[in-house]
């Protein structure tokens, strides 16, 4: 074994055990803003992990967009909420039956998938490693060239999603005041202030200088 | 040699301790120039208002960011009762830990880079929007109002400047076709007239006031409005865990400057590049570093001469004018690269 290779089973050894760990804290942390960052801790760990496999587009691209932004987007909104742990653990015997059943279901299916590799019924190809072409080259080329048209009506239906949220939350009262930074810009002072003689002339009052 | 089984390679050994004294040297040459950036800050600064800025501690007062980091180290980091005690504490170290690591994969010299990875600038995109957490956090564990206030102003501006700055990165990675920050630099190498910031001159002025945004420099600075937050996310800290926060904002601004010099302005590449002008044409680290400077120069600029943004003018900039921009600039480029047109767009 080369160093190379303890190397990298070390360090897949390493961040698949934080991996783990920080996914059940995720569950098991009773603040929730801490619960947030053991997810973010756990996405990061994934992201590694699929840096490992080869697929550094797809581990950076997964730092970037769930780490760097959704993640923001959620913790800004836990730090927000103002959670009593006591009322949300007053449910807990009401709901454990339900819990517990679908946490059997979803430990048979993590079995089942193990299974049933082992019985040879589905069989597992190793990721591709394309060559000696660029991860995100190789990427591109499959979005955009080979499945280019499901590609583009994924997105099209994303948009769609998009412009339905802000026609949903996008609400015209009347009455609001509101600025109009253009007009801000455009104003002159001749506009703005008008110069008025406090002593026209003829009128009683002090005149000329020192007033 | 062999290690129980495992052998290293002298090739191997070799390239851990050359990694290792590279990673060293960057993060002391980093540390350095925040430093003597802290001191040109308060010169230049002092100069424009008619001051002479430090002057006392050593020759020209040279030594006065040393003073300034040992009072800093002696002083007493105080944890607030009612803090978050893991979460504040750690909350600096997210703040600088991206600023150092992303240096990782700038190419300092033609082929001088840590790790010259091929998809380089996601890394970077990835890196500097980690930064946020640490602020974030800092804002929430400090348990107090002024703080939180400042975490959430920070939050909603980095987000919104994220994607500006994203989108004008797009510009540059469609006019390179690559995203390693190596060969995007040689393409620009070539002469004055290759280097982005010429197609791409709009896009090159909201990466850099995106960037000034993101590193919550003024006029950007309403995360740490003193006059209403009193210093924002980071009021509750002090001492050592201070010092991070601050090292990590010029660590920051040190590197979103090398990036636009990376970027837009031709990297390591001589100005003076094709023409017979022996050194002066010649490639170098020094380019970089002088490019560098002129770009660090204008954040003390800045800061000296524009009075904060108001919140609302902020998010107005950002989303309303600087998001459009980009789009439609990347629309044109896609016109151009189809056309092939300029030393920019031939492939």
């Amino acid at each position: 074994m080369t160093a190379a290779h303890l190397l990298v089973e070390g360090v897949f050894g390493f961040f698949a055990t934080v991996l783990v760990i920080s996914a059940l804290g995720v569950v098991v942390a009773r603040n929730p803003v801490h619960a947030a960052l053991f997810l973010i801790l756990s996405f990061f760990n994934a992201a590694v992990l699929w840096v490992l496999l080869g697929a550094e587009f797809l581990g950076i691209v997964l730092v970037l967009v769930y780490v760097g932004a959704v993640m923001v987007l959620l913790l800004f909104v836990v730090m927000m909420l103002d959670i009593d742990l006591v009322v949300i653990r007053r449910g807990f015997v009401r709901h454990a039956p339900l819990a517990a059943v679908v946490a059997l279901l979803l430990a048979f299916e993590i079995g089942y998938v193990f299974w049933a590799r082992h019985l040879g019924l589905v069989s597992l190809a190793p990721p591709l490693r394309p060559g000696t072409l660029p991860n995100t080259r190789a990427l591109g080329l499959r979005l955009y060239r080979d499945d280019l048209y499901p590609f583009e009506i994924a997105g099209f239906l994303l948009l769609v999603g998009v412009v339905a949220a802000i026609v949903l939350t996008l609400t015209h009262r009347e009455g609001v005041r509101r600025q109009d930074p253009s007009a801000q810009v455009r104003v002159e002072p001749a506009r703005r202030i008008r110069l008025v003689d406090p002593f026209p002339k003829g009128t009683p009052g002090k005149g000329g200088e020192g007033g | 040699m062999t290690f129980g089984g495992i052998t290293l390679s002298p090739e191997d050994l070799r390239a851990v301790v050359r990694t290792v004294g590279a990673v060293v040297l960057t993060t002391v040459g980093v540390i350095l120039s925040v430093a003597y950036l802290t001191y040109a800050e308060r010169k230049v600064i002092g100069y424009m208002q008619a001051r002479l800025g430090p002057n006392r501690v050593g020759r020209w007062g040279l030594l006065q960011p040393f003073a300034d980091v040992f009072k800093l180290l002696s002083k007493e980091p105080v944890i607030p009762d009612a803090a978050s005690r893991a979460v504040f504490v750690g909350a600096p170290l997210l703040v600088l830990t991206p600023a150092l690591a992303a240096w990782a994969v700038i190419p300092f010299a033609p082929h001088t880079a840590i790790a010259p990875i091929n998809a380089g600038l996601l890394y970077l995109l990835a890196l500097t929007s980690l930064g946020v957490y640490g602020v974030i956090l800092a804002g929430w564990a400090s348990n107090s109002r002024y703080a939180l206030l400042g975490a959430m102003r920070s939050a909603a501006q980095i987000v919104s400047y994220e994607i500006a700055m994203g989108f004008a990165l797009v510009g540059v990675l469609m006019a390179a076709g690559t995203l390693d920050l190596g060969h995007l630099v040689a393409r620009q190498a070539p002469n004055i007239l290759h280097w982005y910031v010429i197609p791409l001159l709009p896009l090159f002025f909201v990466y850099f006031i995106s960037a000034v945004a993101e590193t919550n420099r003024a006029p950007f600075d309403v995360v740490e409005g003193e006059s209403e937050i009193v210093a924002g996310f980071h009021v509750e800290y002090s001492g050592v865990m201070f010092a991070m926060f601050f090292l990590a904002e010029y660590a920051n601004m040190i590197l979103v400057s090398t990036l636009a010099a990376t970027l837009f302005l031709g990297g390591w590449a001589s100005p003076f590049a094709g023409l017979p002008w022996g050194l002066l044409a010649a490639p170098g680290f020094f380019w970089l570093a002088l490019k560098v400077m002129i770009l660090l120069f204008c954040f003390l600029w800045f800061r000296a001469t524009f009075p904060r943004f108001r919140y609302d003018q902020i998010m107005r900039l950002g989303w309303k004018v600087f998001v459009p921009l980009t789009i439609v600039w990347i629309s044109l480029e896609g016109v151009a690269l189809w056309y092939r047109v300029g030393p920019w767009f031939a492939r």
